[in-house]
């Protein structure tokens, strides 16, 4: 299946910064998928965040500063992955149109090629089809804004959640359009988000699902937030913790009873 | 039109608390999206004529002088005027001295954003020249007195109750007890109203799609036929213009005209495609004496050279704000000037100035759709981001959001201190998140009023890690 050598297996885990701070268990699982797929992994300690929230408030010195410590952090790994599509997409589009030429340029382009988000890393690259473990329940699966439009990432996560025993996946109307966050667009206007993500949690009450998933914490946080203050029970989580088997932490916004 | 951009968060807050308007902005969601799909899949080399037109345009931009000077070689050769107006001023004056020259009292006009730019219907009702609309939804606009929320659909945020109250207000002429249940009801009476008007008008003004440059012709596509009997009826007709609807030849324009219906109303063309070429030749059976363009630039001319150029390609099909996440919420008013939607936060501030239009730029979450639809491919993320480039070199944006950022940025640059500072604040805040999230956070007002915060789990993944990897070190000695 995979024809690489050992050597060409490591893998820098760019974890994101919400990851690192608000939810290590998705780094855990994201870890565990790899290594189940063949991979050496390593969390180089020097990183911090993929400098989204500079890059879109129009700071570009930070910006390219930022861009800067993290190619030079993971340049040698064969691959960086990391689990979210929109830092993964600011990693892989983004780094190289900061920079217009020259040594930096050159850096930036052959780092922008090794990068990939998790699931579709696992199924285009490391050639994965399917998880051996059970998730018996109904999910649904919002796709991120980035990853989806920047990455083309639609069909990998649910490749492999297909084959999670037990698992259903019920489709929520209208899986592509933006839940409202927005990075910092959803503390800037408040309350036009707060219409955004109301449609949103509409459609994932529509699908009849127990469990919403997706591949970006700062959306899944921003929905799990707007389902809880509803009231509604639907459980949220990202993809990699179902598919890594690991759901034994509560669900996002909920401690253990 | 009074710039209220400034005020698009107060704005926005007046729309978002309308629920008619919310009821009104559905139809734009499930219209429109679902027609483009449609039309763009029954038609397998879509995506090819949308890079094909991104190129025509491309090239037009890349050589616009020398298109616009061809274009206007040929309008003089058709017996046409081609007159160029810097600003809009000076399009509002040449419009006015057309319009005296033949004594004009009421013009017809059809739809044109330009002439909305221009400000010209209040300038030439001042200057004693009733201008009349003839597209259904600008008659609209018209007699309520408002402007267009929608560039392809300007009525687009009334309720047809609405409608049927201003046409009973207005059409006193007619029976009372008539029936206008339906929207075709509506849009009958309102041929008949305007029908008595084409006769009585002096000059019609269009808009232009496109004009062809290789034959001196103005291009308008329509689906009530009101903008032919505009050009055709009156001895004058004004073709109003920027001075990007350029395309060099005729069979570029088919290959554009092939994406513009389709990306703007899901159909494969509009029902009429009027090509117009100079005045009425002898041997013809109808059309204007006296045929004019005039040419707007209006500050377009400067965009080109710069990261903005690109915006220059765009046909106004209204694809980005029909797909636009932040459009549906607020609708079209909200942003406060003439062009609304993903086109109009980068158009907006090239026009007016990024100090009174900063919010719309910001005012996007990047979900990107609007990108992905455009039928030039304008990237219009990446433009609204250089906006934000521009306001925070030149510090327009908020003190607190700088400052804020800055101290963000000073900790994201200096890994080591990232990591004693998190390493610290997280434990702590997971500690007061007693019930896995939190009702109300002190600097997260924003987020808060409107949903939960979901608390951290506890510590760092990068404090977990190391933990990790000294107990697998320690395993193995
Ligand atoms: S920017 Fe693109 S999608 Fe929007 S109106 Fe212009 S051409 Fe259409």
């Amino acid at each position: 299946m995979n024809q690489q050598t050992p050597q060409s297996r490591r893998v820098g885990l760019f974890v994101t910064c919400l990851v690192d701070l608000f939810r290590p268990s998705i780094g855990f699982a994201s870890v565990k998928l790899l290594e189940d797929a063949g991979y050496t992994v390593d969390v180089p300690m020097a990183q911090t965040c993929c400098g989204q929230p500079a890059y879109n408030s129009g700071d570009r010195e930070d910006t390219i500063a930022i861009a800067r410590k993290t190619i030079e952090t993971f340049e040698d790994y064969d691959y960086i992955v990391a689990p979210s599509g929109s830092c993964a997409g600011m990693l892989k589009k983004h780094y190289p149109a900061l920079f217009k030429d020259g040594d930096w340029a050159e850096r930036a382009k052959a780092f922008s090629a090794k990068v990939y988000e998790l699931t579709s890393f696992l199924t285009d690259v490391a050639g994965v089809d399917h998880v051996d473990v059970v998730h018996p329940g109904s999910v649904t699966y919002h796709d991120s804004c980035s990853g989806l439009r920047e990455l083309g990432i639609r069909e990998q996560p649910r490749k492999l959640l297909r084959s999670v025993g037990g698992l259903e996946i019920k489709e929520m109307p209208e899986s592509d359009v933006c839940c409202g966050f927005g990075g910092t667009f959803c503390v800037k206007y408040p309350d036009i988000s707060n219409r955004i993500v109301e449609d949103k949690t509409d459609s994932i009450r529509q699908s009849g699902a127990k469990t919403l998933l997706a591949g970006d914490l700062g959306c899944l946080m921003n929905m799990a937030g707007k389902l809880q203050r509803q009231g509604s029970d639907v459980e949220v989580r990202h993809v990699a913790e179902v598919l890594a088997g690991m759901c034994d932490t509560p669900a996002i916004g909920r401690r253990k009873d | 039109m009074e710039i209220r951009s400034p005020a698009f968060k107060e704005n926005a807050r007046a729309a978002l608390d309308d629920p008619q308007l919310r009821h009104a902005l559905e139809h734009v969601k499930s219209g429109f999206i679902v027609k483009r799909a449609m039309a763009a899949e029954a038609l397998p080399e879509f995506e090819k004529l949308r890079d094909s037109s991104k190129a025509i345009k491309d090239e037009t931009l890349a050589n616009l002088d020398k298109y616009l000077e061809a274009y206007e070689t040929k309008v003089t050769e058709s017996g046409g005027h081609v007159h160029w107006a810097e600003s809009a001023a000076d399009a509002r004056d040449i419009i006015l001295k057309i319009c005296q020259s033949v004594g004009a009292r009421t013009v017809t006009k059809g739809k044109s954003m330009i002439s909305e730019e221009i400000e010209l219907n209040d300038f030439l009702e001042g200057n004693g020249v009733q201008p009349v609309e003839t597209d259904l939804g600008e008659y609209i606009i018209q007699l309520r007195g408002e402007h267009p929320s929608h560039i392809i659909a300007p009525a687009v945020h009334l309720a047809r109750s609405q409608v049927e109250a201003d046409f009973r207000r207005v059409h006193t002429h007619l029976p009372v007890d008539r029936d206008l249940t339906e929207p075709v009801t509506l849009l009958s009476e309102a041929r008949k109203v305007l029908r008595a008007k084409y006769f009585q008008a002096d000059v019609g003004i269009t808009g232009a799609n496109f004009l062809v440059a290789e034959t001196g012709t103005s291009v308008i596509v329509t689906n009530e036929g009101n903008g032919d009997l505009t050009q055709i009826l009156p001895k004058v007709h004004i073709v109003l213009a920027s001075i990007e609807k350029i395309v060099p030849t005729l069979s570029d324009l088919s290959q554009v005209l092939r994406v513009l219906a389709r990306s703007a109303t899901g159909q494969d063309m509009s029902v009429y495609t009027t090509l117009s070429t100079g005045p009425r030749r002898a041997g013809d059976p109808d059309g204007p004496e006296q045929y004019h363009v005039v040419l707007l630039d209006n500050g377009r001319s400067s965009m080109i050279g710069t990261e903005f150029q690109e915006m220059l390609r765009c046909i106004r099909c209204g694809a980005c704000m029909n797909h636009c996440p932040v459009y549906h919420a607020v609708g079209g008013h909200t942003y406060g000037w003439v062009y609304p939607g993903p086109m109009g936060s980068v158009l907006t501030p090239s026009l007016i100035g990024v100090d009174k239009a900063g919010h719309l730029p910001n005012a996007s979450t990047f979900c990107g759709r609007c990108e992905a639809v455009c039928p030039v491919r304008i990237p219009l993320p990446k433009m609204m981001r250089h906006w934000r480039e521009r306001e925070f070199s030149r510090r327009l944006n908020p003190a607190t959001q700088r400052y804020g950022l800055k101290a963000w940025a000073f900790f994201a640059r200096r890994p080591r201190l990232y990591r004693l500072a998190t390493s610290i604040g997280i434990p702590v805040l997971s500690l007061f998140g007693g019930r896995g999230r939190f009702k109300s956070l002190p600097l997260a007002g924003g987020w808060t009023r409107h949903r939960d915060m979901p608390a951290p789990e506890g510590r760092t993944f990068m404090q977990e890690w190391k933990q990790r990897e000294a107990q697998k070190q320690g395993a193995r000695i």
